[in-house]
């Protein structure tokens, strides 16, 4: 019943969607109003039933309705109310309808926003959204249907993965779908410019906030994801380039480069061809990120189900790739756009520069996760490409785009004087050797963290000397202190918002680099009572315990930790869930600014008499996630509306 | 049976192997960083992409015990790399070894890296010398640093 | 010339779809055993009953290697009936079937051997020593040795009659031949 309802709800939008699009090509090839008009009520009509959908899945989740078969799957008698919730996009048919419900919401957003101001290009841009929108109903209908029915009904469902019940599990995929959602609205306006052939910069200034909008979410959901990672999966670390993270940390790389060379366009009218391949490219890597998740060609911890939605997926990725690229071509001519620069040291070859390096990144993460594939094809042998690569190659690269943070924001446009140079980089570089000099001094002897110090400090000193000096501009013409820094924040928002998401990042590089450089670890195995030592903390095994808890069972240990005093009781334990195979690990630890106490339980004995137990003392870790929140508050500075300067 | 009975049977039969902790155990003192060292560039066989060093699972840390004894008895990490790949194929390296077909892993993205600049470079040189003619007066001082305290006071008036 | 030269631009991302397709045909879990063909890791370990067993007394015959665990549920509880079958209908003709239990509790064996009545050999491997000779990624996983002692076939997943019979019959013709 609930399953009919609901496969009925989403025929009915698969429909709506497939006409509405229609409907809005049509209208914008005609100029009919009341054409685009039907296109938009059906637009209305699909985020209304996707979001009915949506509750109905909800609904079924929270009153256990095993007759529809994807309930009975993801959830049982003993999954908690707020694990229920979550439970709804935990695998592949309800993430889809999450998905399918965002992309709704981003269509009637785009509607109610660009009705009005985008006479041109709106009808297109529209008929794109419904397009994309129809496919991935076309997915929730034939590949991966949340609403079928399970005959007969069981008395009780299998229950969620248990890696998914956590709290993480609410924002991360969320977060992550919104940014990957969010880029289907750039894309769909550049389909817009290209179909029209107004390549110009209408587009772009249409979709800056857009882009921004769906760069926090991702980046929100890259971090969510690494924290996740950190503390449910029980391996110390944030992430392993696996091929799921890379399939999201793409986007986010092309994403970024496109965020910074928008602003050439926007400044100097160059490089229109480029910005439009960049939201291209980074749709494409979006639905290529799906793909790869859910196809389940090349291996990954995420194990996905597969089926024909790979194919699926590849067909649609194929499509819109020949499309969109076949368009570019198309309008090839419109491209040629004459830029003129009056010297190589200027910010446009600083900005050209950070968008190689990006560019050649997630080139990197791209290769590095196909080539496995690659290999096979060629020459038939298996190979792996994992963390160890690709943090060699990519180490270089990053160092290399945080150096160029510190330059592109403070170096002058066209033609940047000797003077200009030394007016803005003399303090900058002063410090920076400063500080690589002071961490060697310190004991420092890894080449990679006293470069790390020396370009962050670099970069740092470069925004606080841009911020000092425009706050003074302010102080002179007698502001005080305080609301000149704060008018200064929020009338140049976007410039400042960035300064702070560099400020993020910054932070975030010294979290990695030392976590990376000076993290320690060792497994040992206890007797009761037994203490070992790591990094001068002693920790005492006292002992097992075992926990029943509602769709679980819990093997607990005990280990009192002191540094000369002590610190506390760490409970690391190890679950067992009636539906795996394997225990999942459940992790503890005590985490600090300066270190993480992160401990891991292994084998035990069954009377509790001695156990195994991995110990990690992981360095600065805290500072990423610090970094984190540093860089999406400035991600919120930056996305602030526009204040109409009226003077 | 109830769930959690079934899982605690589960637990019973999976757990502690008692008396034989597999982890962890060696006569001679072994360096524990070269350990995880080598254990980083290790697959982890059962959880397709973890490495061995940082993988949770019972599979991983007796493959550290082994990597471990091997270390002990006074092989290169060489060596200890050499009869893990024996066993599983170069699948088990996390990163392929530069040699063969493997090297377009390693060199195509500096490839890329190269011809991006060059690219960059080629752009830049075109935009510096394409145009003809006039020339905007040199700027003296940072542009665009006075037009934004300009814009600045303009907003504030 | 030039004009149709911008038609590259889509052509490009031809090959990655082509490499992406290429990849439904190959399954990323299905890894090929460098074993194959070499001879096999000799290994001496206690059987449940505590009796020694090395593997170099068996050389001569052909000698089928199963990896399993009891937790390894249903692959290895399908597979335990085919395996004592076959070790019963081929034991007199010189076959030697060998269990390995791994990661596993000696008791929660013992009750399977029990269970499934098993009375071909089986050891166990606490310190996954032998797993990682040969080259052991999950369990079940069965090698098949010939006369010689090498392996010969790797299969994964619950051995089947089928499997089990053409194997040997082939390893034991290969031995009487010439």
């Amino acid at each position: 019943m609930t399953a009919d309802l609901g496969y009925g709800m989403t025929l009915i939008a698969l429909g709506l969607a497939v006409y509405g699009g229609v409907a809005a090509g049509i209208g914008a090839r005609t100029g009919r109003l009341a054409v685009i008009e039907s296109a938009q009520h059906a637009a209305l009509g699909v985020f209304v039933l996707v979001t009915s959908c949506f509750a109905l899945l909800t609904y079924a989740f929270l009153t256990f309705d095993f007759s529809v078969r994807y309930v009975a799957t993801n959830t049982n008698l003993g999954t908690p109310f707020y694990y229920r919730i979550t439970g709804v996009w935990g695998a592949l048919e309800g993430s889809i309808i999450l998905w399918s419900w965002m992309l709704a919401l981003y269509t009637i957003i785009l509607i109610v926003r660009h009705r009005v101001g985008a006479r041109e290009l709106y009808p297109w841009a529209l008929a794109t959204m419904l397009g994309i929108l129809a496919f991935f109903l076309l997915v929730m209908t034939v590949a991966a249907p949340p609403f079928q029915r399970q005959v007969p009904v069981p008395a009780d469902g299998r229950g969620l993965n248990p890696l998914l019940e956590d709290t993480g599990m609410i924002t991360h995929p969320v977060a992550l779908y919104l940014g990957f959602t969010g880029f289907t609205v750039p894309f769909a306006f550049a389909m817009a410019a290209l179909i029209t052939g107004r390549i110009g910069d209408t587009w772009l200034v249409l979709t800056r906030r857009w882009t921004i909008v769906a760069w926090y979410f991702l980046s929100l959901g890259l971090l969510i994801g690494g924290w996740w990672s950190y503390h449910v999966l029980g391996w110390g670390g944030y992430w392993a380039w696996d091929p799921v993270e890379n399939a999201a940390f793409m986007p986010w790389l092309t994403g970024t480069a496109f965020l910074h060379s928008v602003m050439i366009q926007e400044r100097r009218r160059m490089l229109r061809l480029w910005n439009i391949s960049l939201v291209i490219l980074t749709f494409g890597l979006t639905l290529f990120g799906t793909f790869l998740t859910r196809s389940g060609i090349i291996a990954s911890v995420h194990s996905f189900t597969q089926g024909s939605i790979g194919i699926l997926f590849l067909g649609f990725l194929a499509l819109v790739l020949l499309t969109a690229l076949g368009l570019v071509a198309w309008r090839w001519e419109a491209f040629r756009s004459e830029g003129e620069l009056d010297s190589v040291v200027s910010r446009e070859s600083a900005f050209l520069l950070n968008n190689v390096l990006l560019v050649a990144a997630a080139f990197t993460v791209f290769f590095g996760t196909v080539f496995p594939l690659l290999s096979e094809a060629v020459r038939g042998v298996k190979v792996s490409v994992g963390a160890p690569f690709f943090n060699q190659i990519n180490v270089p690269l990053f160092l290399s785009l945080v150096f160029l943070m510190g330059v592109g924001p403070l170096i002058a446009w066209r033609r940047a004087s000797l003077e200009n140079l030394k007016r803005n980089f003399f303090w900058p570089v002063a410090l920076g050797i400063v500080a690589a000099a002071a961490a060697f001094a310190l004991g420092v002897r890894s080449l990679l963290a006293v470069l790390t110090f020396a370009t962050t400090a670099f970069v740092a000193v470069t925004i606080a000397v841009d911020f000092t000096r425009a706050t003074r501009a302010r102080l002179r013409v007698g502001e005080s202190l305080l609301p000149a820094m704060g008018g200064l924040l929020l009338r140049h928002h976007r410039r400042y918002g960035g300064f702070v998401v560099h400020l993020g990042i910054l932070i975030i590089a010294l979290g990695v680099m030392g976590s990376h450089a000076w993290s320690v670890q060792t497994e040992t195995t206890l007797r009761r009572g037994e203490t070992a030592e790591l990094a001068g903390y002693r920790f005492r095994f006292d002992g097992l315990t075992a926990v029943e808890e509602s769709n679980h069972f819990k093997v607990v240990g005990a280990f009192t930790v002191s540094n000369g005093r002590v610190l506390g009781v760490l409970r690391p334990a190890k679950k067992f869930y009636p539906q795996e195979q394997a225990p999942i690990a459940y992790v503890d630890y005590r985490l600090g600014l300066r270190e993480d106490l992160y401990l891991v339980l292994g084998d035990f004995a069954r009377d509790g008499s001695q156990a195994t137990v991995k110990v990690q003392v992981n360095r600065l870790v805290s500072w990423i996630w610090i970094g984190g929140v540093v860089l999406t508050l400035g991600a919120l500075l930056a996305i602030l509306p526009e204040r109409h300067k009226s003077a | 049976m109830s769930r959690v009975a079934i899982a605690v049977l589960i637990a019973l039969v999976l757990l502690g192997s008692t008396g034989h902790p597999t982890a962890a155990q060696t006569a001679k003192p072994v360096n524990e960083d070269l350990v995880h060292d080598i254990a980083a560039q290790l697959r982890c066989v059962v959880c397709q992409n973890l490495s061995v060093a940082d993988s949770p699972s019972e599979m991983a840390s007796q493959m550290r015990a082994i990597i471990r004894e091997r270390l002990a008895a006074g092989e290169s990490p060489a060596d200890v790399q050499r009869y893990f790949v024996d066993r599983y194929g170069e699948w088990i390296l996390l990163s392929p070894p530069r040699r063969g077909f493997n090297l377009l892993v390693w060199l195509l993205p500096l490839a890329a890296v190269v011809v991006g600049l060059a690219a960059a470079a080629a752009l830049v040189w075109r935009w510096t010398h394409g145009h003809r003619g006039i020339r905007p007066p040199p700027v003296a001082v940072d542009a665009a640093m006075s037009e934004r305290i300009r814009r600045e006071l303009e907003g504030r008036s | 010339m030039k004009r149709l030269r911008r038609w590259l631009i889509p052509l490009a991302a031809v090959p990655v779809l082509v490499l992406l397709g290429y990849g439904f045909r190959v399954s990323p879990r299905d890894i090929p055993s460098p074993l194959v063909g070499r001879p096999a890791p000799g290994f001496a370990l206690a059987t449940l009953e505590g009796a020694p067993l090395d593997l170099a007394t068996h050389r001569g015959k052909v000698v089928v290697v199963n990896f399993w665990a009891s937790w390894c549920y249903p692959a290895c509880y399908e597979e335990a009936p085919v395996l004592e079958r076959n070790w019963r209908g081929y034991r007199e003709r010189g076959v030697v079937v060998v269990g390995v239990d791994i990661q596993d509790k000696r008791e929660a064996a013992v009750k399977f051997v029990g269970d499934f009545g098993l009375t071909f050999p089986v050891v166990q491997d606490l310190k996954g020593a032998v797993s990682v000779d040969y080259g052991v990624y999950g369990v079940p996983e069965t090698f098949f040795l010939d006369s010689q002692g090498r392996i010969r076939v790797k299969h994964v997943g619950a051995v089947t009659d089928d499997v089990f019979r053409t194997t040997v019959d082939r390893l034991l013709a290969e031995a009487a031949g010439p």
